[in-house]
């Protein structure tokens, strides 16, 4: 089998199971949470509706412009922004969340078996499911404690930069801390340790993104649940996802 | 050894299994899955579509990917 049919298989087979786990993760960890900060969300789209253009400065217009259609496009306990379609909720919204899970997933298998076709190839002999773990944790320090520290996890509700400022600080911090860690792990010299570590706080000496005035009625109690919610599905997400993809890639990947 | 697997095992060091002849190199193949592997990551947690945000919201939410 071609190198990269097995790396496309093994990443669809472990990518199913580790999306459609992690959905039933998400039910009782993040989903929930979500589920919750909506009607705070809703309350303050009502309330802004009654009173527009208060106290909220940059973020309140981003926000209001986004979610201004939902009281009267939809009905009550639905999730809107722009009027554009959108999952019933309930079993079509999970339905639908399991199938994002399950992408997501497949796309960073294809990246962690991308890596061990390479080592592999260099080193000659296969990535066990232990060393599939720990590549699993490095993808779990790379895409979501770093740019988590900068970006934590939000809620819906809470107003934030603009998304565009966003989506850059998180791409430039997971691409920063995926060399650091590289450098620090794969050239173990003193000079590209020191530039490794560099490279890994870089991203936060810069800083995220950030408004300096956050109000929100969703409570931080709420916020504080879902950080660590995030954090630890993610955490069984990569290991999971991380031992389960080196196995399969390993039986796919026959020398010819 | 025909004499493609030799140009291979030459202008690649690293390729240490052997590669049929005409078959793109094993850190090409990588780099083509770990391309489409990005696509797909960044459809479905970045994408500025409507729909393919609302689909995806919860997912989005739940991987701290900068959402709204």
């Amino acid at each position: 089998m071609s190198t990269f049919r097995a790396i496309v298989f093994a990443s669809v087979i472990s990518g199913f199971i580790v999306g459609l786990l992690v959905t039933v993760v998400q039910q009782f960890g993040t989903v929930p949470l979500i589920l919750k900060a909506e009607v705070f969300e809703k309350a303050a789209e009502t309330h802004q509706h009654e009173a527009p253009a208060t106290a909220q400065p940059a973020a309140a217009g981003h926000e209001h412009a986004d979610h201004d259609h939902a009281a009267h496009d939809h009905g009550a306990g639905d999730h809107d922004h722009s009027g554009a379609w959108e999952p019933r909720d309930g079993f079509e919204r999970n339905a639908y969340t399991a199938a994002a899970n399950v992408l997501t997933a497949i796309g960073f298998a294809l990246l962690l078996a991308g890596f061990f076709a390479m080592r592999s190839g260099a080193t000659g002999r296969r990535v066990s499911w232990h060393e599939g773990l720990l590549w699993g944790l490095a993808g779990f320090a790379v895409f979501t404690l770093a740019p988590g520290l900068g970006l934590p996890p939000e809620l819906p509700g809470v107003p934030s930069s603009p998304l565009l400022s966003r989506q850059i600080w998180w791409l430039a911090a997971v691409l920063a801390t995926a060399g650091g860690l590289a450098l620090i792990v794969f050239r173990r010299t003193v000079p590209a340790a020191i530039s490794g570590v560099i490279l890994l706080t870089l991203p936060h000496l810069i800083g995220a993104p950030d408004l300096a005035n956050i109000e929100t009625n969703v409570p931080s109690s709420l916020s504080h649940q879902f950080v660590t919610a995030v954090t630890v599905t993610s955490l069984v997400f990569w290991t999971l996802l991380g031992g389960l993809t080196s196995a399969v890639f390993a039986r796919f990947d026959q020398r010819a | 050894m025909s004499q493609s697997q030799l140009a291979n095992a030459q202008t690649s060091a690293q390729v240490t299994l052997p590669v049929a002849a005409g078959q793109l190199g094993r850190l090409s193949q990588a780099v083509m899955a770990m391309v489409l592997g990005v696509f797909v990551v960044g459809m479905v947690g970045f994408s500025h579509i409507d729909v393919v945000h609302n689909a995806a919201h919860d997912v989005r939410h739940s991987n701290a990917f900068p959402c709204h």
